[in-house]
Order: C-alpha cells, then structure tokens, then sequence
C-alpha cells in the first residue's frame, strides 16, 4: 500500500443531518422526469395548468399599473396573516362552496402547499399519524414525511372517502394506541384518483371525525373546477370548529403567484400565523396585489369558466383516447379537475414501465407516488390539464405501446418488476405535484 | 478559445447531464474560456452551422449523446468538437462490443452473455435464465447493453431475481448484458488525450453500502471514494494500463472514464464512458483533484485537443 489516503462521501455534513432528512434523496424516478418538460415528451405528469388559456396581455397591464402605482407597497414587506384587501377577496370565493368566513379567519400562504406545511408542522409530532385517503396527494406525502408522521390510508370508492372504512380505521388505530391528529383528504376531483365525496357521504365524514376527536384538513384547490356541476358545500361549511380548509390559487388563476390560504379555528389560525411568520416572514406582497387587482379588475368567474371548458374537453380526449387505445385498463372519469386514475392490466408495473415511457416519449407519474406504503404500483396518474387535445391523444397513443411492450415482458418472465418501496417520488418537483 | 457546451437532451440521463454540463462551464469560465451551454433541439443544425471557430463539447449522457449520432451531426455540420468520433463513441457506447474489442486487445474483463428481450419469447424465459446461470453462475450483473449512471442495473445473488432484473433492464432497452459478478476493488480510471500521447489520472476508488446503483451515485453518503485509490504501485499501473489500453484500442480522443474490478487476477474491464459525468459527486472531477490539478486547466487542455 502506498499509504492509506482518507476518503471521502463528498459530504462534510453527512453526520449532522436531522432524521427528517435522510429520505430526501434524489431518486431515479426523479431523474426521469427531468426529460418529461421537453416539448417532444407528451407530459400526463405535471399537475400544470394551462395559463395559455388566460389574458395575459390584461394581466400584465394590471401587473404594470400595480408596479407603477402602488409599487412601494407592493414590494415591501407586508402583514403575516396576508394583505387584508385579499383576505376579503378570499371569502368572497369561498362562499361558491358555502363557506362563510371573516378576512379575519384567513391565513394566506406561499401556496396551499406552505398552509399543508404548517398545519403538520404545528400539529404532528414524530410517529403521529395522518388518516389520508388511499391514494393521496404526493405534495401532502412528501410534507407529512418530512415531519416524520405516520400515513394511514382509508378507501375511497368512486364517491370519495368511504365512511365505514375511515370509522374502522380510526377506531382501529386508536386501538392500537396511536395517535392521529387529523384526516388529509381532497374532496374535489381528487388528485389522483378524480374522483368527488358525494354530497351524501360528507356530513358523515364530518360526524366521523368530530366523534373519534380527530381534526379534517380539507385541501380544495380543485372544487370550482367541476365541469358540469355547481361547486359542492365544502366540508368547512358543515363544521368551522373541526375544519381546517385550504384553498389555492394555483389552480383557478395561477401557480406562479404562489398564493393559497388557510381557514382555520380561532386558536389553530394564531398559531398559523405565528408558524408562517417563523417561516416565511410573510407572504408575498406582490403576489397578493397582483391576485387582488385580477379579482378586481377581471372577470374572474368567467375565465374559471373558460377553464372548466378547456380542461372538460381535455377529459373528453384523454377518455376517448383511453377507449381507443387502452381498452383492457380501467380508470377514472372525473367530473372536475384535472386527473384520471388508471389502473392498469393484471401484472403490469407503472414505476417499471416509466423508463419505457420516456422513451417513448410520453411520461406520467407512477401509482406508488401517492402511497406511504409502497401500494400503487399497478395504478397511473394521468394529467390532462396542460396538453392540447391532439397532443393527449398522441400521448395514450405512445402510452399503448409502452404498456403492451410491458406486458410482453410479463407474459415473458412472469413477473411485473418495480422495486416497491414508499418513496418512489416522495419529494416532487412542482411539476409532478 | 470559444467553447460551447451540449448538455441536456432526451436521454433517461437529461438530469445528470445538465449538471455536468453547467459544471463543466463554470470551470471553463474560471479558467478565462469563453463558455455557453445549449440544450439539443430542433435548433440545433442551425445554430451549428453558425458557430465559426468555437469548440462543441458534446456532454449529452446516454443515447444520441454517447452512442456516435451526436457526433455525426458534429462532424456533418463541419465544427470542432470535444471527444471521440462517431465511429468510436458507437463502439464504445455498446458495452458488449466494448468488452470484445478489449478483451481481444489483451484486457481482461468478466466473463458475459448478451441476450435481446425477443431471445427469452422465442426460446422461453426460463430456458434461457437456466442457461444463463449455468455458464456464468450466481451471482450476475444484469444491465441494459447500452446506458450509463446505472439505470436498469441489477446484482443478482439468487436465481429468483432474475427474472426481475430482465424485466428491470429491458425497461432500458431491448438488449441485456449478463455478466459474472466479479468482486474486489471497484475503480474508475480517466484517461486524457489520445493515442500515445494519452495519459490516466489518479485512479478514484468506489467502496459503496450495498450497489452502486443511480442513489449511490447522485446522493452523497452511501459511496466513500478514495481519491487516489488505496493500490500499491503495480496496481495502480494496471488499473492505469487496462484504461489507457482500452482508450487506444477503441480509438478514443481527448477523454475518457473506464470502471474496472481489481481482483487477484488483475484489472477487469466493466465499461467506458466517452463523456463521463462531470457533476459534483462524479469521478472523473475527482480524479483531476487527485491529481492536484485544477479543474479549468485539465478541461482547458481537452478543449486544445479538439
């Protein structure tokens, strides 16, 4: 030996890291969604709306008076509970799904993703659980890993969460000494699965969680997205002390602001708002204007309206096309928002197929995305939101292939492959989310 | 000394290359270069035709980037470029055809089968995997024959992976390469320059909790690297000769990375690499810093030899 040199893991750190951290790890499946941007790769990944379809030559007439006339404020710092003006506005969109609220109950957020952040982070101490629907937001995973809960799914059917399966569940869980704190569920064309609770089940799930003491947040970024229906009675309007809501503007005008909000009890919204300041110091300023002079100056409604009709016509390809060319899966037909959750043939792995599918040039997300316990596997998330229609159709048509290649593998070797494990996408670039 | 650098692409390698590609820029900019990067797309001829007297350096991982056809476009478009030519980026970029010429150039290298997917349809899967294993016996490597950052790989230790690890790999492509699983010191050894005039870094040595498998690679913490390599003079001459024999007798230019198993045989040849991952966590930096180098200059004189 000509010595012994030291070596090295190319991290000094390593040692210091917090436990939370160590499942943030840059992942192959990550890795191939680097390629899913690229306007050559029809993307039913991304949870991307399609701004194209807003006037952003209006827009950036208001951005441009904002600027100009009330800039000073605009950029400056601003309140932690967010711009007042907002907040009104706020409630304002939230009785379209009867939600009556003071500005005062409003929490706005980076995002509905900072709200979700803060909730777990003031609520959830290491190995408390979270009841969440099964499948659930990757975005909410990735949030209650990082705070190191427990994620328990319940079923959900076509009409959203299952009433039975959640009072078992919790009742079960709390059997076994756990500690739930509150059930995460998207009750509006659901991402993944685009599916809606039922006006029916919802004062049963409310009845369900005010009885085992356990706290609903309510994440809604998708209920005005309903294509033919009047936007349901959120689950906040049926309990403002068990209720924890959020909203977002992400998706009915524009992620790029970045502005959500909570809705919370009285005591829950102190806390939120002394979370966010700790956080964030406040949100920003510029976005809140910027949202607040649409909501004034713009017709609002009537662009969520155009939207509902692009994205309608983009659930009519992608179905069509899943009829067409992918006639021994089955999915989901959404009545809203902007996923389809397919289910594919027997056998058949979506992570171990995604390679294939880049390939092809066509990517989506992987079932297991949206599970904590490595379940998933033989489902698919397919967006239909930012594609055009023609582009849609060529997508499943490329996607047909790759799933029937995959299938003659296994009837070849006798097995889907797919590495399982929980944390296929566990930390998502936006554009998955 | 104008360079432009082509990372990005469509490869399942998109990732790692654009960040090898920015971090090949920075060095090249702090070593007074004059750099831009640039995605490959439907721009590109164009934008070729129009460079003059600056220098491509192809950094595109995988497919289109490694496999010659990036560097037909160069050579059409009549530009200077950095690395192997078309005919050797080919040869190359087919890690069975790489191991055959080696081996035929004197280079050891473990022992291996190269099957397509339609070979196990046509003579039924489980016929072949029992021929497989009978040959090269357990454990076994399964990998795509063509890709990098070792995407599709698997080690087999027991029978009942391996049909998994088929399914795995021809995720990748429709071609495997099943080789014996060799143990003993994994090191990666670059070479600079061409021909006789080529010269090998320090070797960087690869010591890895469980594979080194795409986590290992991209996330720091798993593998611990000896730069340079714990080898005694003789080994660290051997390792040395397998890379600069590989890179001459696959006609190589300005740069290459080779993995290699050191066991008591001697150096046994995995694969090469003619753009290697430049990225933070990727050997061939390493080893220009094992070699008390800096980065600008080593890249500054490959850009010279284009």
């Amino acid at each position: 030996m000509s010595g012994e040199p030291e070596g090295t893991r190319l991290d000094p750190w390593l040692e210091s890291y917090a436990s939370r951290a160590l499942a943030m790890r840059a992942s192959e499946i990550r890795a191939l969604f680097a390629v899913a941007n690229r306007p050559e790769v029809v993307s039913l990944a991304g949870g991307m709306p399609y701004i194209s379809g807003l006037p952003l030559e209006e827009i950036g007439e208001t951005l441009k008076r904002l600027v100009v006339e009330r800039g000073a404020t605009a950029l400056q710092y601003g309140s932690g509970q967010g711009d007042e003006e907002l907040r009104e506005h706020i409630t304002e969109v939230m009785k379209l799904e009867g939600i009556h609220a003071h500005p005062d109950d409003v929490v706005v957020t980076t995002g509905s993703q900072q709200a979700l952040d803060l909730v777990t982070k003031i609520f959830i101490n290491t190995g408390d659980v979270v009841v969440a629907e099964a499948p659930s937001y990757v975005g909410s995973l990735g949030i209650f890993r990082a705070h190191e809960a427990d994620v328990v799914h319940t079923a959900m059917d076509e009409h959203g969460l299952v009433p039975a399966a959640l009072d078992e569940t919790i009742t079960r869980l709390k059997a076994d000494g756990k500690t739930v704190k509150f059930l995460y569920t998207v009750p509006n064309y659901h991402n993944p699965a685009g599916v809606t609770l039922s006006m029916e089940r919802r004062p049963q799930i409310v009845e369900i969680a005010q009885r085992h003491g356990v706290l609903i947040l309510e994440d809604n970024p998708y209920g005005l997205l309903g294509f033919d229906n009047e936007p349901l009675p959120a689950l906040r309007s049926l309990s403002e002390d068990g209720v924890i809501y959020l909203g977002s503007f992400s998706k009915t005008f524009a992620p790029g602001f970045r502005v959500g909000w909570a809705v919370a009890p009285h005591a829950v919204r102190e806390k939120l708002v002394l979370a966010s300041e700790a956080a964030i110091l406040c949100p920003s300023n510029f976005s809140q204007m910027a949202i607040a002079s649409y909501l004034d100056h713009h017709d609002w409604l009537g662009q969520i309206k155009n939207f509902r009709e692009q994205y309608r016509e983009r659930r009519d390809a992608i179905i069509e096309a899943l009829e067409e060319h992918l006639p021994d899966a089955t999915w989901t037909v959404p009545d809203g928002g902007f996923y389809t959750w397919v289910k594919l043939p027997e056998g058949l792995d979506a992570r171990s197929m995604l390679p294939r599918a880049v390939t092809a040039r066509v990517a989506y997300v992987p079932g297991t995305a949206f599970y904590y316990d490595g379940r998933g596997a033989d489902h698919m998330r397919l967006s239909y939101c930012y594609p055009t229609p023609e582009r849609i159709k060529e997508g499943v048509r490329r996607l047909a292939g790759v799933v029937n290649a995959e299938a003659e593998l296994v009837r070849i070797f006798g097995t889907g492959a797919g590495s399982g494990g929980p944390d296929t996408v566990s930390f998502p670039s936006p554009d998955v989310a | 000394m104008d360079v432009l650098i082509l990372a990005g692409g469509l490869s399942h390698e998109r990732d790692v290359s654009i960040r090898s590609g920015r971090r090949v820029a920075e060095a090249l900019r702090d070593a007074g270069v004059k750099t831009d990067v640039r995605d490959v797309d439907s721009d590109l001829i164009p934008a070729l035709l129009k460079l003059g007297e600056t220098t491509v350096w192809p950094l595109l991982h995988g497919a289109s980037g490694e496999d010659g056809s990036l560097q037909d476009v160069l050579e059409m478009c009549g530009v200077r470029y950095v690395g192997s030519d078309a005919r050797s980026a080919r040869v190359a970029w087919s890690k069975p055809v790489a191991k055959t010429v080696a081996h035929r150039a004197g280079v050891a290298t473990p022992d291996y089968v190269t099957l397509p997917q339609s070979l196990f349809r046509e003579l039924g899967a489980d016929h072949v995997m029992g021929a497989v294993i009978g040959k090269l016996g357990l454990p076994l490597v399964v990998k795509p024959a063509r890709g990098g950052s070792a995407l599709g790989v698997t080690t087999v230790a027991d029978r009942s992976e391996l049909p998994k690890a088929m399914v795995d790999c021809f995720a990748y492509g429709d071609v495997a390469l099943i080789e014996k699983a060799v143990a003993g010191t994994e090191v990666a050894v670059s070479v600079v320059g061409d021909g006789d005039d080529a010269y090998a870094l320090p070797p960087v040595e690869i010591v890895t909790e469980g594979n080194y498998d795409y986590d290992a690679r991209y996330n720091a913490g798993r593998v611990e690297y000896f730069a340079p390599a714990r080898l005694d003079d003789a080994q660290t001459a051997a390792v040395a000769d397998a890379a600069l024999a590989v890179h001459r007798v696959l006609g190589l230019r300005h740069l290459s990375r080779t993995d290699l198993i050191l066991d008591a045989d001697g150096a046994q040849f995995l694969d090469v690499n003619v753009a290697p991952g430049m990225t933070e966590t990727s050997l061939f930096p390493q080893a220009v810093e094992a070699a008390d180098r800096e980065l600008g200059d080593v890249y500054r004189e490959i850009v010279a030899l284009a």
